[in-house]
């Protein structure tokens, strides 16, 4: 199977610390990689360097041509700025070099009706300004999505429709996907592999062999919150 | 004030609303008021040196504007303290270059009469913020809304920064003369501030922005010339009224 990304022996340090150190993958084209662990275990640094945005050693290579679509984990967004969602879109279109009916099949796509899309972005619910960045990071037909906590924000309810979305979303446009949660009950039900970033304990392989609770206990130090899904 | 005089004031006042747009939108007020005050070291050294003061103040805020840029790339320092510390020291080195009447007009703007040249060069600097405003607008909101978007979407986000600076600081040195170092920052941030308050996009911001600039820009100065008082500080106060009058409009 071709691969949409290596990562070879990739350290990223921020100030003296070590947040990531020698970590290696590879992510299959097509596949859903969840990317798990407590928090500062440097999930976020990790998708970050993936982008370029953080300086690191070791290699991160991208199939040749990967597009990237990128949701972030939290933006801080002043509630009065004057940028629509369409104006949003229209740029990251423009950016991007795709066509501006794009955005339009990049909003059906996620569901978020053209009202919501003509209101400024800081007046958005959190479910709604999730779906838009969403929409943002498929405007262009990416190739690969990154994911950084794509429910913070959003509630319950709102949180099972997005992740329903988002893997509607995979299996139409036969996207990569690289997903970081704390809801390890998503993560079974929609990603193949998984790599944890625990503080003491690093382990990747697919999700059925991972998500043990001996596993998920090395991996987080006590049991989260876990609980299996079957089917729906 | 001829039609030279009216075209420049215009191209000025219109590449400071746009500008301003951005400069609100990045959260950088204080800043860019503390940056327009670089430019009075500038011009006390060019009058010493005998050199056009727009020159040597110019040469001041390109290298204010590639300083800050550098501040912020680094983590850990806090860029608004460095800004406000250096570009204070700069307003008073500046001071105790330049003094009396040279001062207060450096200070305060006094238009004065305008060579050919000078209206020629400050037309073209201008357009050139103009249409770098206009062109670059969608990297500029993918960058404003989030760097790390804007990043996987292909905008090389350190250069922007630093060219965004660099036709901030050109749009503060065409200004100077009418508004001088202590009010400059101003006109490039409260006719965005009142666009914020009523705009519903970012269209709208433009447009609003623009307009509030350059009508106060041309109200200030015919004040000016019939009140014989200096023209920033009119300037300044009609775009000031503007935004009270803005608030009264805001949209919640």
């Amino acid at each position: 199977m071709v691969n949409a990304l290596e990562v070879e022996r990739l350290s990223v340090r921020l100030g003296a610390a070590e947040v990531l150190a020698e970590l290696d993958f590879t992510v299959a084209a097509g596949s859903a990689l969840a990317i798990i662990g407590p928090n500062g275990s440097g999930k976020t640094v990790l998708l970050r360097a993936l982008i370029g945005a953080l300086p690191h050693r070791g290699a991160v290579r991208w199939a040749p041509g990967t597009r990237i679509g990128y949701v972030p984990q939290k933006l801080d967004i002043e509630r009065d700025l004057p940028v629509t969602g369409r104006d949003f879109l229209r740029a990251r279109a423009s950016v991007a070099g795709a066509a501006p009916a794009d955005a339009a099949r990049a909003l059906d796509l996620v569901g978020l009706p053209a009202q919501s899309a003509g209101r400024r972005i800081g007046a958005l619910s959190g479910g709604q300004f999730q779906r838009l960045l969403l929409a943002c990071a498929l405007v262009g037909r990416p190739s690969v999505l990154l994911f950084d906590e794509p429910t913070s924000g959003v509630d319950e309810p709102g949180e099972e429709r997005l992740y329903e979305m988002i893997h509607r979303v995979q299996a139409a446009e036969a996207l990569t996907l690289l997903l970081v949660s704390h809801e390890l009950s998503v993560v079974y039900r929609y990603a193949e592999n998984v790599l944890c970033l625990g503080r003491e304990h690093r382990c990747l392989g697919p999700a059925r062999e991972i998500l043990t609770p001996e596993t998920i206990a090395r991996v987080y130090g006590e049991a989260p919150r876990y609980h299996h899904h079957d089917g729906r | 004030m001829d039609a030279s005089g009216v075209a420049l004031s215009v191209g000025m006042a219109a590449a400071a609303g746009l500008v301003g747009c951005f400069a609100v939108m990045r959260r950088m007020t204080l800043a860019s008021d503390a940056l327009s005050h670089v430019a009075l070291p500038g011009i006390g050294i060019a009058l010493a040196l005998r050199v056009h003061p727009g020159l040597g103040a110019l040469a001041a805020l390109l290298a204010g504007a590639a300083l800050i840029w550098g501040i912020e790339r680094r983590t850990g320092i806090s860029t608004e303290t460095v800004v406000g510390v250096v570009f204070s020291l700069a307003l008073a080195v500046g001071a105790m270059l330049a003094t009396g009447e040279e001062l207060v007009d450096a200070l305060l703007g006094a238009p004065g009469t305008l060579g050919g040249w000078e209206v020629g060069l400050g037309l073209l600097g201008a357009l050139a913020v103009t249409v770098f405003v206009l062109v670059e607008r969608h990297r500029l909101v993918l960058s404003i809304v989030s760097a790390d978007i804007a990043r996987t979407s292909g905008v090389r986000v350190e250069r922007l920064e630093l060219a965004f600076l660099l036709a901030f600081a050109l749009t503060v040195a065409l200004g100077l003369r009418y508004l001088g170092v202590l009010l400059m920052g101003s006109l490039v941030i409260i006719p965005a501030a009142t666009a914020k308050n009523v705009a519903r996009d970012l269209g709208q911001m433009f447009a609003v922005a623009v307009a509030v600039a350059t009508t106060s820009t041309l109200g200030g100065e015919l004040l000016a010339a019939r009140l014989h008082r200096p023209t920033g500080p009119l300037i300044i106060a009609v775009t000031a009224a503007a935004f009270f009058g803005s608030l009264l409009l805001r949209r919640r």
